[in-house]
C-alpha cells in the first residue's frame, strides 16, 4: 500500500499552470526520486504535497488519508515533512533553535531531546555549531541544518527538493551520503533533484517530469539505461 | 544651585520611570517585529486596562496586585481582539491601510471612553509610603513598578528565547512559509504574540494607575513618548527601547528638576529630532 | 463629456455664495470653506501618500504653518502674506531635517510613519510646553485686524471673501497635482514607491526624489495652514498639529481615494459632511459618541473599503463593463 499518492494532480500560479495531471507513488520504506530539467515543475510538486500550494485538480492521499487542499501545517502534521529548495533556515535563531522549531509539532516535543541526540549524531557538525547563528552557516552546514530541521518532527516520509543546489561538487558527495544514512535509518524519501547521476544512485525509483507532466517511470537502475536520459541530462 | 540631592533624586525617578516606559516599548516593539504593524493605539488599550484596574480597586475593593493582574488579563484579551478584528483582515493590505485601521481604533476607544466615563481623572488612592533613601525621597509604588517591570521584562525574554512559541514567535518574522512547515499555523503565532503584547499593556497600565491618573486622553500623554523611545531604540530592536526609554525618561525627570518640566520635555524632544538626524535607525546602529 | 461636467461644477462652485439658501448661507459657507481648505491640506497630503510615503506627521506642517503666523502676526504685526512665507520657509526646513537621514537610511513604510508621528506630536508638544508665547492647549487668538475687511492682516468679515479665496487655493492645489502627475519626477517617484533597491539601480536619485516630494507636500501643508489660522482666527495645538489632526487627513484622503485628481475633495467631503452630521445629531447629549461613531465608521471603512469610496466605486462599475461586454449582445 502507498505511503503518498498523487492522481492527476494539476496545479500552478495564477494562469500558469506548471502541473498536469500528475500522478505518483511512494511506498513506505521506499526511496524515490523525481528528475527532469529546470521549469519542468519539481519544486511546484513538492509544494503541492507540502500543502503550500493547492491544486486546482487531482487528489493527494497520505497513509489512507486524503489530505488535498489541506493547510501546510496540517499536512506537515500527519507526517510529511518539506526541506524546501534553499533550505529556508531561520537565519537569525542559532542551529539549536532551529532545530527545537522542527519538532513544534506537539508529537514532536515529546520526543524533542531524544530527537535532537539522533540529529546530532547524524550530523555532528551540527552540534559543534549549535550555538551559531544559522545564517552563518556554510551552504552545506545549512542543507544538513534543513534536513536535521526535518527529521526533528518525527516525520513519515521527508520530501527533498533540491538538495544539491549551489553547493560544491565535494560537498554534494558527502550530502548524498548522508541522505543515504537517513534513508538507512527508515525514514522514507521523496527527492527532487537536478542532479540525476547522484541521484539515481541513491533510489530504488525514479520519476522524469518534464514540462509538467510525468514523462517516464522506472526502477532507478532501469532509468539510467535509458538512451535519452543518459544523453539529454548525463551528458554521456 | 539646585542641590545635588534633588538631581540625584530625579536621576533615581528618572529611572524608575525608564523601566514601566520600557515595558510599553517593548510591548510595541515585540508586536513590530512580529507583524511588520504598529499599533498606533497601543497606549489607548493600556488605559482602558487602567480604567478596569482603577474600578476594580474603588468600586469594588480588590487588592490593588488583583487587579492589576485583572488588568493584565484583559489586555490580552484586547491584544487577541484587536489582532482577529482588526489586524488579522487587513495583514495584507497596503501599510497606509493598516496605519488607518489601528488609527480609527484610536479614535474609536478615545472617544467611547470619554463617553462612557467623561474626561474626569480618576485616581487610585493608595497610601503607599514614601521611602527616604540617603536624604532622597522615592515613592513606593513607583519602586514597585519599576521591580515588576524589570522581572517582566526578564520574563519576557526567558520566554522569547527558551519556549518553543516563544522561539516561534521570534521565527515566524525572518520566514513564515518555513514556518507553515514546522506544522505551525503562523495565524496562531500571531494570536499568541498579540496576547503577549495586550499582556505586556496591561501590566503597564496596572503599574501605572498606582502612579497616575487615568482619563480617555492617557494615551495622548504616554504615547508620543512611547513612539519616540521606540523610534529612538530602532524600531523592533529590544535592547535598544530599553537604552532609549531610560534615556529619555533620565533626561525629562532631571530636565524637570534642573529648569521646568517643559524644559525637561523639550530636551527631550530636540534630543529625540537630533538623534534622527544622527542615527535615524536607532541609537544602537552603527552609521553606514 | 467630462470636460463639460467640469466646467459646470466650477461655475456652480463660482455662484455658490450668491444662490438661495433659506437663512443657512453663513453655515453653508462655514462648512464649505473648510471643506476647501481641508482638501487642499488632504492633497498636499497625497502628494507623498500616493508614492507610498506614509506620514502621520503633518500636523506637525500644519501647525507649524498655523502658528508661525499667527503670531508672527500678533507679537510683531508681521503681514500673514510675509509670515505665510516664513511659515513655508520653517515647514520645509523641518521636512528637511527629518526627511534627509530617513530617506539617506532607508526608513520606510510603517517606521517611517512611526518616526514622522512621532515628529507631529513633538510639535504639538512644543507648543503646547512653550505656552508662555504659545497660549498652550489653551490656543492663540490671531489678534483683530480693527477693520471688517483688511488685505495686510487677511482678515475679512465677509465669509464669501475667504469662500473664494479657498477656492482659489484649491484649484491651485490642483493644479500642482496634474503637474506633479504629469511630470517625470511621478514616474520616478512610483518606481521608487514600489521597489527603492531596483530603482536605484536604474540611476534614480531616490533621496532627492523623496526629498522633493516632501518638501513640496511639506510646504503646500503649511500654507494651508496659514489660511485656516486666517479664517478661523483662533489656533489650537489639538486641532492643528498631533496625531489626531494628522489622522484625520490621511483617513479623508484614503477615503476618497489616493490616486486621483479629486480623491482628496471628495473624500474630505465625505468626512466633515459625516462628522458635521453627527455633531448636530448628538449635539451636547452623550459627548463622545459622535466621535466614536466616527472612528467606527472609518475602522470599517478601511477594511471593507481598502480602495476607498472611490476605488470601490470605480472597481464596481469596471466590473459590471466588464461583465456587460463579456455577456452575448
Amino acid at each position: 500500500m502507498s505511503l503518498l499518492e498523487l492522481r492527476g494532480i494539476t496545479a500552478g500560479y495564477g494562469d500558469f499552470t506548471a502541473l498536469w495531471g500528475v500522478s505518483l507513488r511512494v511506498s513506505a520504506g521506499e526511496a524515490v526520486a523525481v528528475v527532469g530539467p529546470n521549469g519542468a515543475g519539481k519544486t511546484t510538486l513538492m509544494r503541492v504535497i507540502s500543502g503550500l500550494v493547492p491544486p486546482r485538480e487531482g487528489d493527494l492521499s497520505f497513509d489512507g488519508q486524503s489530505l488535498v487542499r489541506r493547510p501546510a501545517h496540517e499536512i506537515v502534521a500527519h507526517g510529511i515533512a518539506h526541506v524546501p529548495e534553499g533550505r529556508r533556515i531561520f537565519p537569525m535563531l542559532t542551529v539549536a533553535d532551529n532545530l527545537k522549531m522542527g519538532a513544534f509539532l506537539p508529537r514532536a516535543r515529546r520526543d524533542y531531546r531524544d530527537s535532537l541526540e539522533r540529529v546530532f549524531a547524524l550530523f555532528p557538525v551540527l552540534a559543534e555549531r549549535q550555538k551559531q547563528r544559522a545564517g552563518s552557516l556554510s551552504g552545506g552546514e545549512q542543507q544538513m541544518l534543513a534536513i536535521g530541521r526535518a527529521l526533528m518532527s518525527r516525520p513519515k516520509i521527508i520530501l527533498l527538493d533540491e538538495p544539491s543546489l549551489g553547493l560544491a561538487p565535494v560537498m554534494v558527495l558527502r550530502l548524498f551520503d548522508l541522505i543515504r544514512r537517513v534513508r538507512e535509518e527508515g525514514y522514507t524519501i521523496l527527492v527532487v533533484e537536478q542532479n540525476v547521476r547522484q541521484v539515481l544512485k541513491l533510489v530504488d525509483r525514479a520519476y522524469l517530469l518534464e514540462v509538467g507532466r510525468i514523462k517516464m517511470e522506472g526502477r532507478a537502475d532501469d532509468l539510467s539505461e535509458q538512451d535519452f536520459v543518459r544523453k539529454a541530462y548525463m551528458g554521456l | 544651585m539646585i542641590d545635588p540631592i534633588f538631581i540625584a533624586e530625579a536621576a533615581l525617578n528618572g529611572i524608575l520611570l525608564g523601566g514601566v516606559l520600557a515595558l510599553l516599548a517593548l510591548g510595541l516593539n515585540l508586536i513590530f517585529g512580529v507583524l511588520d504593524i504598529v499599533w498606533i493605539a497601543y497606549l489607548d488599550l493600556v488605559m482602558l486596562c487602567m480604567y478596569l484596574a482603577y474600578f476594580l480597586v474603588t468600586g469594588y475593593g480588590w487588592p490593588v496586585w488583583l487587579g492589576g493582574l485583572a488588568a493584565v488579563g484583559l489586555g490580552a484579551l484586547l491584544g487577541i481582539g484587536v489582532h482577529l478584528l482588526i489586524i488579522s483582515p487587513i495583514l495584507t493590505s497596503a501599510p497606509i491601510n493598516q496605519l488607518l485601521a489601528t488609527g480609527g481604533l484610536l479614535f474609536f476607544v478615545q472617544s467611547f471612553a470619554t463617553f462612557l466615563w467623561t474626561t474626569d481623572h480618576r485616581t487610585v488612592r493608595l497610601t503607599l509610603p514614601i521611602i527616604e533613601v540617603a536624604g532622597m525621597f522615592l515613592s513606593f509604588a513607583r519602586l514597585i513598578a519599576f521591580v515588576v517591570a524589570i522581572l517582566a521584562m526578564i520574563g519576557l525574554y526567558l520566554f522569547l528565547r527558551h519556549t518553543f512559541i516563544g522561539t516561534a514567535i521570534r521565527a515566524v518574522s525572518q520566514d513564515r512559509e518555513a514556518m507553515r512547515l514546522m506544522g505551525a499555523n503562523p495565524q496562531r503565532v500571531y494570536v499568541v504574540t498579540s496576547a503577549v503584547g495586550g499582556a505586556m499593556a496591561g501590566l503597564a497600565g496596572a503599574l501605572l494607575i498606582i502612579q497616575y491618573s487615568v482619563h480617555p486622553y492617557f494615551g495622548a500623554a504616554f504615547g508620543p513618548l512611547t513612539f519616540m523611545v521606540c523610534v529612538l531604540g530602532g524600531l523592533g530592536n529590544m535592547v535598544g527601547a530599553l537604552v532609549a526609554a531610560v534615556v529619555m525618561s533620565e533626561i525629562i525627570s532631571v530636565g524637570g528638576v534642573m529648569m521646568s518640566t517643559e524644559m525637561g520635555y523639550v530636551i527631550a524632544f530636540v534630543l529625540f529630532i537630533v538623534m534622527m538626524f544622527a542615527r535615524p535607525g536607532g541609537i544602537l546602529t552603527r552609521r553606514e | 463629456m467630462a470636460r463639460l461636467v467640469a466646467w459646470a461644477l466650477l461655475g456652480v462652485i463660482a455662484v455658490a455664495p450668491f444662490l438661495p439658501m433659506g437663512g443657512m448661507r453663513q453655515y453653508a459657507l462655514h462648512v464649505l470653506v473648510q471643506i476647501f481648505i481641508w482638501s487642499f491640506i488632504g492633497q498636499a497630503f497625497s502628494l507623498m501618500g500616493r508614492f507610498a510615503l506614509v506620514s502621520l506627521g503633518h500636523g506637525a506642517f500644519l501647525g507649524l504653518g498655523a502658528y508661525t503666523a499667527a503670531l508672527l502676526w500678533n507679537f510683531w504685526g508681521v503681514t500673514p502674506w510675509v509670515g505665510g512665507v516664513v511659515a513655508v520657509a520653517g515647514a520645509v526646513g523641518l521636512a528637511l531635517v527629518v526627511g534627509y537621514p530617513c530617506f539617506r537610511f532607508r526608513v520606510v513604510g510603517h517606521y517611517f510613519a512611526l518616526v514622522t508621528l512621532a515628529v507631529g506630536e513633538v510639535v504639538r508638544l512644543l507648543i503646547i510646553a512653550e505656552r508662555d508665547w504659545t497660549g498652550g492647549s489653551l490656543g492663540v487668538t490671531v489678534k483683530a485686524a480693527g477693520t471688517d475687511a483688511s488685505l495686510t492682516a487677511l482678515q475679512f468679515a465677509d465669509k464669501r471673501v475667504f469662500y473664494y479665496a479657498s477656492v482659489i487655493v484649491w484649484l491651485g492645489g490642483l493644479w500642482v497635482w496634474q503637474r506633479v502627475d504629469r511630470s517625470m519626477a511621478r514616474s520616478a517617484l512610483e518606481a521608487i514607491g514600489e521597489d527603492e533597491g531596483a530603482a536605484a539601480s536604474v540611476g534614480i536619485h531616490v533621496t532627492r526624489f523623496k526629498l522633493g516630494i516632501t518638501v513640496l507636500s511639506a510646504a503646500l501643508t503649511a500654507l494651508g495652514g496659514v489660511l485656516y489660522a486666517q479664517y478661523f482666527t483662533y489656533v489650537n495645538p489639538d486641532t492643528l498639529s498631533g496625531i489626531g489632526v494628522s489622522l484625520r487627513i490621511v483617513f479623508a484622503v484614503v477615503l476618497g481615494g489616493m490616486y486621483s485628481l479629486l480623491g482628496s475633495t471628495v473624500g474630505t467631503a465625505l468626512t466633515i459632511a459625516l462628522s458635521e452630521y453627527l455633531r448636530v445629531l448628538f449635539g451636547l447629549k452623550f459627548i463622545g459618541m459622535a466621535e466614536t461613531i466616527y472612528g467606527l465608521v472609518l475602522i470599517l471603512c478601511i477594511i471593507f473599503l481598502p480602495a476607498g469610496i472611490y476605488g470601490s466605486l470605480r472597481g464596481a462599475v469596471l466590473r459590471r463593463l466588464a461583465r456587460r461586454r463579456a455577456a452575448p449582445a
